[in-house]
């Protein structure tokens, strides 16, 4: 088995998924108390890469990235080397493509609070930094482990989006996904084995901790 | 002194459009916000809480401006130093008792925030109850970390939307006892909604009483509750009996009118009003001030006696909610002994008796 394409893909899965953490709950504390009547078409634009084959994610942010794209020429002003094929561009693609996993369950734990708990802190002299940070916060604990769960996982089985971005180069942008397919076309079913199975088992153990969160099995706050 | 002069139209999809039109001044002390249930109650707290925008008018509080739609001056709710106790009081579920109390405290010195705490823990009675979270707690102990939440702030008015709802009357009344007190303390605005009579009679102070989005009363609870002029008030005082008849004559020199029920042909004799002979009125009669007899009753003051039969009996608590029918059904309130002593049972020819002043005018 190759550890460095494992590791590889766990460091991918770890910094994408504490990276859109931070992006997304400012994005989904707006969605979700947003007024604004145009707000469906930031849920369209959020909701894009889940319909998206993901070798159309791939292409666009390869041309972005590539020496003559926007963001290639902005990262060699700044780093003095190109974007594509290294680990940072897999990063970057990959926040775009697992964007919906960590937006959509903030949102929806968001909007399920009681609106009068929101009230009530605002009329005791909260601004809304303090009661995001002591009501809303602690309230959707569970959609904030689902965000993070579900980001983890669905980075860590990319395959589509890093072929066309990371390309195939071992310990920088071979992960674990890639490396299945590679040893399946030269006919290693043992190795491709070993890895496939390791995936299915976080995979499983991952969604088993969303579904059990979103039952409360171990919620604290509610009376069961 | 709490001003506020307001509309604010509501446009719901389900429910037909609802218009609020207030001007009022709210003095230090309680004043009751009574009226049936989507008369605008807490629609008005809303609007003066800032939860809600109005369409137009002016809110002040003691000369500050909260809105000003001229202006275009509109304070966030967090500003307002308010107190609002919300009908679900609205405890973080997170949160202790104590540390509920605490939240609207940020700003204040860490000795000065326990003194506070302290203090208002005491006024409530729930200092045992500090560590509890919401959900370890009783009806009426989460209605008191509420109201000690709410106060420990120093508000500048108390917006209270029905805050005791679903305790028994002791309880409701141990409560009413410590807001009382606090208040006598800290005289600011008090602005309680309910639609309970007992609470209304509790607190005994001023009441507004709204009807479809507008004023349609303030007075004393007396005045307003046990005359009211508004069907609809009739109906959340506590009027059990509201019957459609038509005035036939004016007794002036008596002070009375005759008036005959629509759908029979009995005759009532009832304060004299302001309609004239042949127009429609509604009047209104509480159940419990009627009384039943089982024989004709003969030489007695009470001006109007109704021969019925008993159509039905429900007991509920102490009470026996007796459904009469004279050419128009009442509903009469009886206690169970008298129930059992007159033998009352459906098929049963009663006769109802209804003094003159119980029969209330309403429009």
């Amino acid at each position: 088995m190759s550890f460095d394409a494992i590791l590889l893909s766990l460091r991918l899965a770890g910094i994408v998924s504490v990276v859109l953490l931070a992006i997304a709950l400012p994005l989904a504390y707006w969605l979700a108390f947003t007024k604004w009547r145009g707000k469906f078409l930031f849920e369209s634009v959020v909701a894009l890469p889940l319909v998206l084959p993901p070798t159309v994610i791939g292409f666009y942010a390869l041309i972005a990235m590539g020496p003559h794209g926007p963001l290639g020429k902005l990262w060699q002003s700044l780093f003095g080397r190109g974007l594509a094929f290294t680990f940072p561009g897999l990063v970057l693609a990959s926040l775009l493509y697992s964007f919906p996993f960590a937006v959509q369950p903030l949102v929806a734990s968001f909007e399920s609070l009681d609106r009068r708990l929101l009230d009530a802190s605002s009329i005791l002299g909260a601004g809304r930094l303090r009661a995001f940070v002591r009501v809303i916060v602690p309230l959707s604990w569970s959609g904030l482990l689902t965000s993070v769960v579900l980001t983890f996982a669905h980075t860590l089985g990319e395959f589509g989006v890093v072929l066309m971005v990371g390309g195939n180069l071992p310990g920088v942008t071979r992960t674990a996904s890639i490396d299945i397919y590679d040893r399946v076309q030269s006919l290693d079913y043992t190795g491709a084995h070993r890895m496939a199975l390791l995936l299915l088992v976080i995979a499983f153990v991952v969604l088993s901790i969303v579904y059990a969160l979103n039952r409360r099995v171990w919620s604290p706050w509610t009376a069961r | 002194m709490l001003r506020v002069q307001i509309s604010k139209e509501l446009r719901a999809a389900d429910s037909p459009a609802f218009s609020l039109q207030v001007s009022e001044e709210f003095p230090l002390g309680f004043t009751v916000l009574f009226g049936p249930s989507g008369a605008g109650k807490s629609t008005l707290l809303d609007c003066i809480a800032g939860l809600l925008v109005p369409d137009q008018g002016r809110i002040s509080l003691d000369g500050e401006v909260f809105f000003d739609a001229g202006r275009k001056v509109s304070l966030p709710t967090s500003k307002r130093n308010l107190a609002y106790v919300f009908q679900s009081l609205a405890l973080f579920p997170h949160l202790s008792a104590e540390e509920n109390v605490g939240y609207g405290l940020a700003s204040v010195g860490a000795t000065e925030r326990s003194e506070r705490i302290a203090r208002i823990l005491g006024a409530f009675h729930i200092e045992g109850l500090r560590k509890r979270k919401p959900r370890e707690l009783s009806g009426g102990e989460k209605q008191r970390v509420a109201l000690a939440r709410s106060l420990v702030t120093q508000p500048r008015a108390l917006l209270l939307d029905e805050p005791l709802t679903g305790l028994d009357s002791g309880l409701r009344q141990a409560i009413l006892q410590d807001l009382r007190e606090w208040n006598t303390a800290n005289r600011i605005p008090i602005l309680y909604v309910t639609h309970n009579r007992e609470e209304v009679d509790a607190i005994g102070e001023r009441v507004v009483a709204l009807v479809d989005g507008r004023v349609r009363e303030t007075g004393l609870p007396r005045s307003v509750l046990d005359a009211p002029r508004a069907a609809a008030l009739a109906q959340a005082a506590g009027f059990e009996n509201l019957l459609w008849a038509r005035v036939v004559e004016h007794r002036e020199s008596d002070g009375v009118m005759h008036v005959e029920l629509d759908g029979s042909k009995c005759a009532l004799e009832i304060p004299l009003g302001s309609a004239q002979p042949g127009e429609a009125v509604q009047v209104a009669v509480r159940a419990g001030d009627i009384l039943l007899a089982t024989e004709a009753p003969r030489a007695l003051s009470a001006r109007n006696v109704l021969p019925g039969i008993v159509e039905s009996l429900e007991t509920r608590g102490a009470l026996v909610v007796v459904e009469v029918v004279a050419g128009v059904r009442f509903t009469v309130h009886v206690t169970p002994g008298a129930a059992r002593s007159l033998q009352l049972a459906p098929g049963r020819t009663v006769w109802l008796v209804l003094k003159t002043h119980s029969c209330h005018v309403v429009t």
